[in-house]
């Protein structure tokens, strides 16, 4: 065991039975406040739950079904609101697989209990009050910018909200404020680093020690050369806005894949096949059950990530179980620079332009160390005008269209009819030459 | 009016050889041709002895075409036309939108321009010659 830093040690190294009576205790508050939605009444009802009571072990909760992001979708917009508007503190929202978007409501409470657990996480990496957090997320309704920032607000470091984007801006900011821990994507603190001495800013220049990376799959080799390029310690970050944004599942200073906080969700992996519950150490697929709160309780969401639990234990003294870092989707979700991106939501914007014909490929590759998105379209041939004004402002209106439904702006390349290759039954429309490394 | 045919092409290997192809079995014979260049795709312009045929054997095999009026100005060869045509143009207010020109006569040859990628690396100025074809010097086709 090794001296290891902590927000909240009695909970944090807890017995696996004291762990498990939370667990229970606060599934059965979870219930209460489901059964107060028109969507978990329906569901629960329909397997024979009722009422809390209903549920008397944690392993009764094999008996509720899944929930899943279409469920999410299909209730929008109130249909998983547990309180009245009028207690609902925030609103955050996540990518729709279609157009519609999946929002999650915090209540005062749940907005506390989410910032707690992001106090818990940052500390638990060696972060403290003295350091200086620049907090490189999008802010607004994504949840990994106000998340990370309240959390570090709790701790009490110095919180620079300087949001996503503007490299140069990040780097003379890193200088200026002598800034020790950043939350970045991997990818963007690669670009990040790729552009340092550009403007006589170097490594030498800055005080950065730590980065808590998430938002972005990525692989160990990854983490190692940020380690090594930066020279810092980066720790992998797990969460979903489903189940309120960051702060799921965290590394500690042990660096050895993330810590779940089983009093807040009780995480199950499953075959993502059969529905089947596997074992600790069984790769599937990693589903979630909200047991604070209070606003919008989810139940068994399946995340679509892969992942396996490991048995307890870990050298830093923490009893809550760790997940692998994420091994893959079992959809077809694209992360494309920290942002999530159906392919659904690409074609729903671009089959409602009339000069579009109805074949498109979505193509996503690298360009420096940052994901690239090529959205390639097929013109219609008998809108075709011969004009290339048209053509452009055709191609200008399919990138506004989509940057209003996915946030990032692709290439748009006009193709002639034809010349994308066909899909053959289940469509082959997605083309990620991205380097697995 | 005369008829300008417009065709869409992609920006990528082999296709205005398909293209051509295509004109060359249907029997059109072209008077004149420029490409508007877009990146990732550009606009072939043709002048050809049959517009509605070239059309319909275009549109036949699916590429997106149209036919477009354009103004077929005879201009006497000599310093100062274009500017006499361009400046009636102006002082009526009319906008041009794209322009192009080419001599027929009278060498009765046509020329033509072609700008490749990478010419000295593909050697394309060798290719065209031992494909029978004379390469004029930048002074020959001053002199024209």
């Amino acid at each position: 065991m090794i001296d290891a830093p902590f927000w909240n040690k009695e909970i944090e190294t807890a017995e696996r039975s004291r762990i498990e009576q939370i667990q229970l205790q606060r599934l059965k508050q979870t219930l209460a406040w489901a059964l107060k939605t028109p969507f978990y009444q329906k569901k629960l009802t329909q397997v024979g739950i009722h009422s809390p009571e209903d549920i008397r072990s944690l392993q009764d909760l094999q008996r509720v079904p899944y929930t899943t992001k279409d469920d999410l979708r299909l209730s929008f917009p109130k249909g998983l609101m547990a309180v009245e508007m009028r207690e609902v503190l925030r609103i955050h929202s996540s990518s729709g697989t279609t157009g519609i978007p999946t929002v999650i409501y915090f209540a005062r409470d749940d907005v506390e209990n989410w910032t707690d657990l992001l106090a818990r996480s940052i500390v638990g990496t060696g972060a403290t009050d003295s350091d200086v957090f620049q907090n490189m997320m999008t802010y607004g309704m994504f949840t990994g910018g106000l998340g990370l920032h309240y959390g570090a607000e709790r701790v009490g470091m110095t919180v620079i909200p300087i949001g996503g984007g503007n490299t140069k801006r990040q780097i003379q900011t890193m200088k200026d404020f002598q800034t020790t821990v950043v939350h970045v994507t991997p990818s963007y603190l690669l670009h990040i680093h790729s552009k340092l001495g550009e403007d006589g800013i170097d490594r030498k220049d800055l005080a950065l020690r730590k980065a808590f990376v998430g938002a972005e799959p990525h692989s160990e080799n990854t983490r190692r050369k940020l380690e090594e390029l930066l020279q810092i310690d980066a720790y992998n970050s797990y969460g979903l806005s489903e189940l309120n944004g960051p702060g799921v599942a965290f590394e500690c200073v042990c660096k050895k894949d993330m810590h779940v906080w089983e009093d807040a969700y009780i995480a199950e992996v499953i075959n993502p096949d059969t529905g089947e519950v596997l074992k600790e150490g069984e790769t599937g697929e990693l589903v979630l059950t909200n047991l604070v709160r209070r606003a919008m309780p989810i139940l068994r969401y399946r995340t679509r990530d892969l992942t396996f639990l490991y048995p307890q234990g870990c050298d830093c003294g923490r009893t809550h179980r760790r997940i692998s870092r994420i091994l893959g989707r079992t959809d077809d979700m694209l992360i494309i620079n920290g942002v999530n991106v159906f392919p659904s939501q690409i074609e729903e914007r671009i089959m409602k332009i009339p000069e579009v014909a109805t074949n498109y490929q979505i193509h996503v590759d690298k360009k420096g160390s940052l994901d690239r998105l090529t959205v390639k379209v097929e013109i219609y041939p008998k809108l075709f005008l011969g004009e290339v004004a048209k053509l452009e402002a055709l191609r200008h209106k399919i990138v506004e269209e989509l940057r209003a439904s996915i946030v990032i702006s692709p290439l748009v390349e006009l193709h002639e009819p034809g010349a994308l290759p066909v899909s053959e039954g289940k469509a082959k429309r997605v083309v990620d030459d991205r380097p697995k490394d | 009016m005369a008829k300008q045919l417009t065709i869409f092409v992609e920006n990528r290997p082999g296709r205005l050889q398909s293209i051509a192809e295509n004109l060359r079995v249907n029997n059109i014979d072209i008077r004149a041709f420029t490409i508007q260049d877009r990146g990732d795709y550009g606009l072939l312009r043709l002048i050809v002895d049959k517009p509605n045929e070239a059309y319909l054997a275009m549109a036949d095999v699916g590429c997106a075409c149209a036919l477009k009026d354009v103004l077929a100005v005879s201009v006497p060869d000599q310093p100062g036309n274009f500017h006499k045509l361009t400046a009636a143009l102006a002082a009526s207010g009319i906008n041009v939108l794209d322009a192009y020109g080419f001599v027929l006569q009278p060498h009765k040859t046509g020329i033509c321009c072609v700008e490749v990628d990478r010419p000295q690396m593909t050697k394309a100025e060798e290719v065209v010659r031992q494909a029978g074809f004379a390469v004029l010097a930048d002074e020959e086709l001053y002199g024209l």
